[in-house]
């Protein structure tokens, strides 16, 4: 054959090949940036979340003071919109509920990581998936049926609703969030601290109790600030356990009412764009307020976290 | 000394009798919430007419039909809206992310739109889906607010899962000269395919007894035709009804409805954790063991 022609074909297959190798190195750039405009959509989407309900919330502000917002107890639209009780009403949900919840969530993630044979922790695992899967409204469903005559008949004060009610069902769904972080944190101790610990002649417990949980704390934290973050923004089964009622709860069986079941309450009944309406928007700015504080927080203690194990 | 070691040897079983008691309470709660939840509903999902039938306003007997359908319709889409989103932003991080502020940006973001409560996603998918774009309260509109939900969750698990699998498989593949969409498509996303599963499975469990975000978005009532494919159409979901028939509802079997969604969906979540969710999950074990 004429080498003229063999070059000539050789000139053409690598034409061809640079071709669809040009089309392989352009699709791998451009998918690149379909994947970080992915990524970028998550910074979007909170971003518009935080932008949308902050100025219709903020609106309020127009016809109410922040003063009397913040620090009236008085709840009469659209007279007065003291919004103090409700505010309280949330802490202190979320406050029992991490006192119920967060040592035996704690008590459960020691367990799981250092004590339960393989079989047994083979059953919690899917069992804390299970948790997490459990609606709201059956939970609080539940709540209703079983928790609240139980907290009548025994207490014989009220009707059951209240703190109490909704404390304890939402101990139980805080379980999940507490006992998995604080078990990865757990776990993640290094051995040979556990194992000096033993070799000095500490039994299990001392070790768990003065090196493994103190090595594991900031974990541990953060994984209650997280489990006070699903507290504070869980709606459907606190509204169905703590009685809707706006006044200050005196004690743990007076009906009284939280942000997020305060806006599922009365969301339905406002027109939109009215003071009222805005004040429910500027009760779900306060509550993602605190949860992006939470997460705030969250962070800091990894940060020390990863500084004091790099010093280590 | 010799006291002292005594006293120690009783904290620590004493201890341990503690936190065995604590592993036993938590399974124990969770047996008698499922259990409870089954028996009583059970015998309502089994009525003639429950699952598949039309609701009634004020008359006892009422069904569940169009809930049922409205579930998992609005799950469906939610789904696939939220699922290619959450993996290209999963593949980012983990494999194309430096450590720079924009990753730094998009990590915070992610674990922000995770914590934000769901009402107030609910309050979001309200004034942008419902009112802005005048979806009303519709399928469109609650699966879009749902997608919310989902996303920050699907972007974490398809993440993790990509970080398990190890190293040198991309370094083989790039090093036969693929480019790296290549080693990702694949080599890298194959290999992860039953985790991200896993994770898809877990996250629809979770999503479909979502109803905070729903009331608002989707809805308290449904279309008068069964099933209405109607992405305007209004999308009351089960665990919505079971909520709005038990506090507002006026017929007067309403504790039996909701004692019978109840149920229902304590079934499907058993059914996606159970029956979905570990056979992938061991399957995928297997294969990591395999690799090794």
């Amino acid at each position: 054959m004429n080498r003229n022609v063999i070059a000539e074909r050789v000139l053409d297959m690598k034409k061809n090949m640079d071709g669809h190798h040009v089309r392989t190195l352009l699709y791998d750039r451009y998918i690149r940036y379909l994947f970080i405009a992915s990524a970028m959509m998550m910074t979007l989407i909170i971003l518009t979340i935080i932008i949308f309900v902050g100025r219709q919330g903020l609106l309020t502000f127009k016809e109410v003071s922040p003063l009397q917002f913040f620090f009236g107890t008085n709840w009469d639209p659209p007279f007065e919109y003291g919004a103090l009780s409700f505010i309280v009403g949330s802490l202190a949900v979320t406050a029992l509920a991490i006192l119920i919840g967060g040592p035996l969530g704690l008590a459960g993630a020691v367990f799981m990581a250092k004590i339960a044979p393989p079989r047994m922790r083979e059953v919690m695992r899917p069992a804390t998936d299970l948790y997490v899967a459990i609606p709201s409204v059956v939970y609080g469903f539940i709540g209703l049926t079983v928790l609240v005559p139980f907290i009548r008949s025994v207490l014989h004060t009220g009707s059951g609703f209240g703190l109490l009610a909704a404390g304890l069902v939402l101990a139980i769904m805080i379980l999940p969030t507490v006992i998995t972080i604080s078990e990865d944190a757990i776990r993640s101790v290094p051995r040979p601290l556990e194992e000096a610990s033993l070799a000095l002649g500490a039994t299990r417990w001392q070790t768990i109790w003065k090196v493994i949980i103190p090595a594991a704390l900031p974990g541990i934290l953060a994984s209650i600030i997280l489990a006070m973050a699903r507290a504070i923004g869980e709606t459907m089964a606190v509204q169905m356990l703590i009685g809707n009622t706006p006044q200050l709860p005196f004690n743990l069986t007076t009906p009284t009412t939280t942000l997020p079941s305060e806006i599922v309450v009365e969301m339905g009944n406002t027109p939109f764009g009215s003071a009222w309406n805005n004040s429910l928007f500027l009760m779900a700015l306060v509550l993602l307020v605190i949860s992006l504080l939470l997460i705030l927080a969250i962070r800091y203690l990894a940060k020390k976290n990863a500084m004091n194990t790099s010093n280590a | 000394m010799l006291d002292q070691g005594r006293i120690n040897k009783r904290n620590d079983v004493l201890a341990t009798a503690l936190l065995w008691c604590a592993g036993l309470v938590i399974l124990l709660i969770l047996v008698c919430f499922l259990g409870y939840m089954l028996v009583q509903g059970l015998p309502v999902l089994l009525r003639p007419g429950f699952l598949l039938g039309m609701p009634s306003d004020i008359r006892a007997g009422g069904g569940i039909g169009p809930q049922l359908f409205n579930s998992f319709y609005i799950l469906f889409l939610s789904l696939l809206i939220s699922v290619p989103i959450a993996i290209g932003a999963g593949i980012y991080l983990s494999e194309y992310a430096k450590n720079n502020r924009l990753t730094d940006i998009v990590r915070l973001s992610t674990e922000s739109l995770a914590t934000v409560p769901s009402i107030v996603l609910g309050l979001f998918g309200m004034i942008v889906f419902v009112s802005y774009f005048e979806f009303g309260f519709s399928i469109i509109g609650g699966a879009l607010a749902l997608s919310l939900l989902n996303i920050p969750v699907l972007v974490r698990v398809t993440e993790e899962t990509l970080r398990t699998i190890p190293r040198s498989y991309r370094e083989a593949s790039l090093a036969l000269g693929a480019t790296k969409w290549q080693t990702i498509w694949r080599v890298v996303l194959p290999q992860a395919l039953p985790g991200i599963s896993t994770g898809v499975t877990l996250t629809a469990g979770r999503a479909l007894g979502e109803t905070a975000i729903l009331i608002f978005t989707a809805g308290t009532s449904v279309s008068r035709t069964f099933p209405d494919f109607d992405l305007f159409a209004a999308g009351e979901t089960l665990a919505v009804h079971l909520w709005y028939v038990n506090g507002i509802g006026m017929v007067p079997d309403k504790t039996q409805i909701a004692n019978g969604i109840g149920a229902l969906l304590i079934l499907v979540i058993l059914v996606f954790n159970l029956a979905i969710g570990l056979p992938i999950r061991y399957y995928q074990q297997k294969m990591l063991k395999g690799a090794k």
